[in-house]
């Protein structure tokens, strides 16, 4: 299959400014590379599809060879995507605007407390192994007194106090 | 019939906590109903000598799945089991359970138990390994819920959680274990499987029998997989007395008695069974004579018993697959009687600590009665079945064939220490229990502080159904010579060794033999033991071994967590674009060393072409440049407006490749998109906010020109290793047979790849969705928007009401109904009529594209956003108040209904009985219009329509009149804030 080289240039060159931009911490900017990235995505999906032809509609063309339709119905439904993550993006960077007066994406303070407990060898509070079987050994012995009533009426063992 | 009792225990289990609400603890006597009536008839079957009682029902054709079940003497005794001992046992827990205490829920408790009942039936008598597997995580799943009953106790879900890992574990090997065996040998019936065992190919099978029995090592508790049972001891007693004596455990043994007669000899067999056994039947014993807790000597006993029984089934001989077949009815009768009697102790003393426990045997002296018989039957005391069972177990593994320096010597050497232990351990049991002499003296190095402890006597239910299992135990032990006739329908099968073992019967009589002196040794060593070690009042100290199975395991657990802190902490560090940098990284390094170092098939220069056309380099050119400046901008608009350039520029390169439906799709994305962005950034700052350094631009655009290179590089490897034709070689005529529409593309989204466009919808509609919530926030801001809707409503209804007194003569105040609400500086005179002159004509065409996409480029997509623009003109014209007076109805509601009508027209074709979306087609002729094809994929494309629009709207609501309505509260409240201000 031969290859069209003017596309394939394009589509890296949108791919490669669409990473650059994505890269930004803000969020606009990265949109901006994130739809560039789409296009140039796009476009591969159409390289890799063959070479050109006639529009893949029966009856339409002048009777050359028809562009494989496949890869267009999945290029069509990733537009349509793009838009709505467009959107979405928009009112995330527009809701960042409220609470910060900009789009920047601040770092993950919880992803920072993770790294900081892993540079601190911390697991947090969770029981050591041998304390975790030993309570499960003490449970044990405690598990039924929860599970049946007395009853109030019953005697009391009069033994109880001799031992 | 099988698949009918199934089907009663599930709709037992269902019914179950609302039975308990309307019944109380009587409803579990209730649910004891069904195991009773599927024991009843598994009884009627028993009888009959003929051949083994099959039924099948399909289930999953197209996997080879069917519910196919067999009666063979094995799955009648196991069901046999399963079913009386859960029967009594849910009769027990009628007695046992109080409804109101907290802490667990006793519906879910009978339902649970109940429902393990029908898996455990259906584990046993099921021919279908996959079937097997099945029922057999079944039981896993609802051990989980049985084991942790108490979920207000962090210990007691702490231990259902261990369980749980362990024995689904194990199921997982098992299920590896069963696809290898049932691939190589081509069936999956396990009666097929047992009667032709492949076992010549190889290592393939001894691993798959090695997996199969990991599975059963876990699930039966063998070492070192046996601490879960101690652990697991913090579910109720009855439940431990089911899982942990009568069922689930011997789940495990069922399996390795099940494929014994394949695959016994095999020496992964051998080795596993056979060492596994012996050593979890000492280890289990040894510990089992130093337990204070009753419930927990028990749990450990059967540790050690559960070790006896899988090496005895597993042997492979015919005399030890009758004798173990004998101890598996005899454990679970005396085992389950020793559970249910501690269960009543614990009941009637609120303790199971043999320190504190008093005169127990005085004051219920037929709980004594079970509870002896019960101990005697373990330790293998004359006249009961256990005895019996001991008995041919020994004639079988005292003469082993290879000698005693062997495994099987070793495993009848551990077998007659075993059995020391076990009478060492009944008897500590019995003293522990009943006698008084367990309790430390007073003032002694272990005493222990007084209870005063309240006696709660035990009713009839509580003595008696240990009583009953016990009793058992002694009346087969006499009668054992008629249940050898019974069991050895299944010992006959067995017989894989190459020596025949000594012929074995059971019996209470053969003689003075060597077996019988053996046991009479058995009894007097156990009890020197008992004496010597086992009856000390305080915990026998366990030398700390260095190996532990329980630390190991929770030291594995905690390795695990370690390592998932590290991998997240050093992944995880918080910054997007140092996430999104290491993601690159890796786009370019793994490819590109690929590229680099692999042996690729590059394009030949032949196979190379420059462009298609003199307009594609034109346009490319242009696509470039944008890119690039589109990088380089620092104003917000610059950048929006370049990327649109690049967008168009894309949709002009699909039209040239021949993709019209893309380039009309793209051409309108875009220009929505520019709308949408043009909206938000009037909020936000003119030029972007970040200001990075020289060095970070200068290592981001390495990182982006890498990407390119790598991207670029791939594409050319990939196009020229291309091979075969495009899918879509017959594409064109099945589109119009089969679709009914000759736009293909249009074919492919509505009809053959529907359900991928089904699944889009969704997530437009959940980001349409996020966008409304992200920007209205809370519900009185929707309030808000509702009652604009109303008043829009209003409106229009006002207006027609005007507009036909007013004898047509429509004013542009009354035509764009929002107008005079606005400042009339902010109003454009020219764009307010241009979009009364094109606003329906949009919408025409929009009708037409969707009419009209499955023959021509269109379709619900395009003319979605088509309507969309539409809109966009209403409410750049007259804001908020024009796009309610355009559309009066929420978002929500177009998205919702998109969808359902989308997922309609594939459910509708299924009430024909056609595969869903299957697409027919019809022409009317309609008078005045002609002749209209009708598809009835059309239906399909309205939804798309419908979702589209809303996500439309919702956009322009929420960022355009959404944001409007903030921009304005802001503008009230800042002179306020002014004049408040220093």
């Amino acid at each position: 299959m031969s290859v069209n080289l003017t596309l394939t240039l394009v589509a890296s060159v949108l791919v490669g400014t669409g990473a650059y931009l994505f890269l930004s911490r803000s969020l606009v900017r990265a949109l901006m590379g994130f739809l560039l990235m789409g296009n140039g995505v796009n476009l591969l999906f159409i390289i890799g599809s063959g070479p050109a032809g006639s529009p893949p509609i029966v009856g339409a063309g002048d009777g050359g060879p028809m562009a494989d339709p496949v890869p267009q119905a999945l290029v069509l439904t990733a537009i349509v995507i793009t838009l709505a993550m467009t959107a979405f993006v928009l009112a995330l960077a527009h809701r960042g605007w409220q609470v910060g007066r900009d789009d920047l994406v601040a770092d993950d303070t919880e992803s920072a407390r993770i790294h900081a407990r892993a540079e601190a060898d911390d697991l947090g509070s969770e029981p050591g192994a041998r304390e975790q079987a030993e309570e499960i050994a003490a449970e044990t012995e405690r598990s039924e007194r929860g599970h049946h009533g007395r009853r109030d009426d019953a005697a009391t063992d009069e033994e109880g106090g001799t031992a | 019939m099988i698949l009918a009792l199934l089907g009663a225990h599930l709709a037992a289990a269902v019914v179950a906590p609302s039975l308990m609400r309307a019944l109380g603890g009587r409803a579990f006597a209730v649910l004891a109903l069904v195991p009773a009536a599927s024991a009843a008839w598994l009884a009627t079957q028993a009888g009959g000598r003929g051949a083994a009682h099959e039924e099948s029902v399909a289930w999953v054709r197209d996997l080879g799945l069917s519910l196919t079940f067999r009666l063979d003497t094995l799955s009648i005794v196991l069901a046999f089991v399963v079913t009386v001992v859960g029967a009594l046992i849910l009769l027990y827990c009628s007695r046992y359970v109080d409804l109101g205490s907290t802490g667990g829920s006793p519906g879910l408790l009978g339902g649970a138990l109940v429902g393990f009942a029908g898996a455990m039936l259906g584990l046993v008598t099921t021919d279908d390994l996959l079937a097997l597997y099945v029922f057999w995580e079944i039981t896993t799943v609802l051990s989980y819920l049985l084991v942790g009953y108490l979920t207000t106790s962090a210990a007691s879900t702490r231990a259902a959680r261990q369980a749980l890992v362990v024995t689904a574990g194990g199921g997982l090997a098992m299920l590896v274990g069963v696809v290898i065996l049932g691939e190589t040998a081509g069936t999956y019936r396990i009666s097929e499987l047992v009667a032709d065992p492949v076992t010549s190919t190889g290592p393939l099978v001894a691993w798959g029998v090695g997996l199969l029995l990991l599975g059963a090592v876990t699930k039966s508790a063998l070492v070192p997989f046996h601490f879960w049972l101690p652990g697991a001891m913090a579910a109720p007693t009855p439940v431990s007395a089911y899982l942990h004596a009568a069922a689930m455990v011997k789940a495990g043994v069922y399996l390795v008695a099940r494929f014994a007669s394949g695959y016994a000899d095999l020496t992964v067999w051998q080795v596993m069974v056979l060492g596994l056994g012996a050593g979890t039947m000492l280890l289990g014993g040894i510990r089992a004579t130093r337990q204070l807790d009753l419930k927990l000597l028990l749990a450990y006993g059967t540790v050690s018993q559960l070790g006896m029984l899988v090496l005895l089934l597993g042997y492979g001989t015919e005399g030890a697959a009758l004798a173990g077949l004998t101890l598996l009815l005899a454990h679970a009768l005396f085992k389950s009687a020793l559970f249910l009697t501690v269960g009543a102790i614990d009941h009637a003393t609120g303790t199971r600590d043999i320190r504190h426990l008093r005169g127990v045997g005085r004051r219920a002296p037929w709980l004594m009665v079970a509870g002896t018989l019960a101990a005697a039957s373990m330790a293998g005391l004359p006249v009961l079945l256990g005895f019996v069972g001991k008995e041919a177990a020994l004639t079988a593994l005292l003469t082993p064939a290879a000698g005693w320096a062997s495994l099987q010597g070793a495993a009848a050497l551990s077998f007659v220490l075993g059995s020391v232990l076990t009478m060492a351990y009944s008897l500590r049991f019995v003293w522990g229990a009943f006698t008084d002499g367990a309790r430390p003296p007073a003032g002694g190095p272990v005493s222990v502080a007084p209870r005063a402890h309240v006696w709660h006597a035990p009713g009839a239910v509580l003595v008696g159904v240990p009583l009953a299992l016990a009793v058992a135990g002694l009346v087969l032990g006499p009668a054992s010579v008629r249940l050898e006739r019974g069991l050895e329908g299944y010992s006959a099968t067995v017989q894989q060794m190459s020596a025949p073992g000594p012929e074995v019967h059971l019996g209470l009589w053969h003689g003075v033999n060597a077996p019988l002196l053996v046991s009479v040794a058995v009894w007097a060593l156990g009890g020197l033991w008992f004496w010597v070690q086992a009856r000390r009042p305080a915990e026998v100290p366990i030398p700390l071994s260095p190996v532990d199975a329980a630390r190991a395991y929770h030291g594995l657990m905690r390795g695990l967590d370690r390592l998932a802190l590290e991998t997240t902490g050093f992944l995880q560090r918080g910054s997007l674009p140092v996430l999104l940098g290491t993601i690159f990284t890796v786009l370019v390094l793994l490819p590109g060393t690929q590229l680099l170092l692999g042996q690729n098939r590059w394009p030949r220069v032949d196979g190379l072409r420059l462009a298609d056309s003199a307009a594609q380099v034109a346009v490319a050119a242009l696509v470039v440049a944008s890119a690039v400046l589109a990088a380089r901008a620092r104003r917000r608009l610059r950048a929006a407006f370049l990327v649109a350039v690049t967008g168009y520029g894309t949709a002009i390169l699909f039209l040239l490749h021949g993709a019209p439906d893309l380039a009309l799709t793209q051409i309108l994305v875009e220009t929505v998109s520019l709308v949408v962005l043009v909206l938000v950034l009037r909020r936000l700052s003119g030029r972007f906010p970040d200001d990075p350094s020289a060095l970070t631009r200068r290592l981001r655009a390495l990182l982006g020109v890498a990407v390119g290179v790598v991207v670029g590089a791939t594409t050319l490897v990939v196009s020229a290793s291309r091979v075969h034709p495009p899918a879509a070689a017959d594409l064109a005529e099945r589109s119009v047979d089969y679709g009914a529409g000759r736009n293909i593309v249009n074919v492919i989204l509505v009809d053959v790849r529907a359900w991928d466009t089904m699944g889009e919808l969704s997530v437009v509609l959940a980001c349409a969705t996020g966008v409304a919530s992200l920007v209205f926030l809370r519900e009185e801001a929707m309030d808000r928007v509702r009652a604009g809707l109303r008043t829009a409503r209003g409106d229009r209804a006002g207006m027609r009401a005007g507009t036909s007194e007013t004898t047509g003569a429509i004013l542009p105040s009354r035509r764009i109904t929002g107008i005079l609400a606005l400042d009339p500086e902010r109003r454009s005179v020219i764009l307010e009529v241009v979009t009364r002159l094109v606003f329906h004509t949009i919408l025409l065409w929009s009708v037409y594209l969707l009419l009209s996409g499955h023959n021509q480029p269109g379709g619900g997509f395009a003319a979605g956003i088509v309507a969309g623009l539409a809109l966009c003109l209403r409410y750049l014209g007259g804001r908020g108040y024009e796009l309610r007076a355009a559309l009066p109805v929420m978002p929500a509601v177009l998205l919702g209904s998109g969808l359902f009508i989308a997922a309609g027209s594939a459910v509708i074709p299924m009430l024909f009985g056609s595969p869903a979306l299957r697409t027919w087609d019809a022409y009317l002729t309609i008078p005045l219009v002609g002749e209209v094809h009708l598809v009835t994929s059309l239906l399909f494309d309205i939804g798309v329509y419908l979702v589209v629009i809303g996500l439309m709207l919702d956009v322009l609501r929420s960022l355009g009149s959404g944001i409007d309505a903030q921009i304005a509260r802001e503008r009230e409240s800042a002179p306020a804030e002014a004049e408040v201000g220093p």
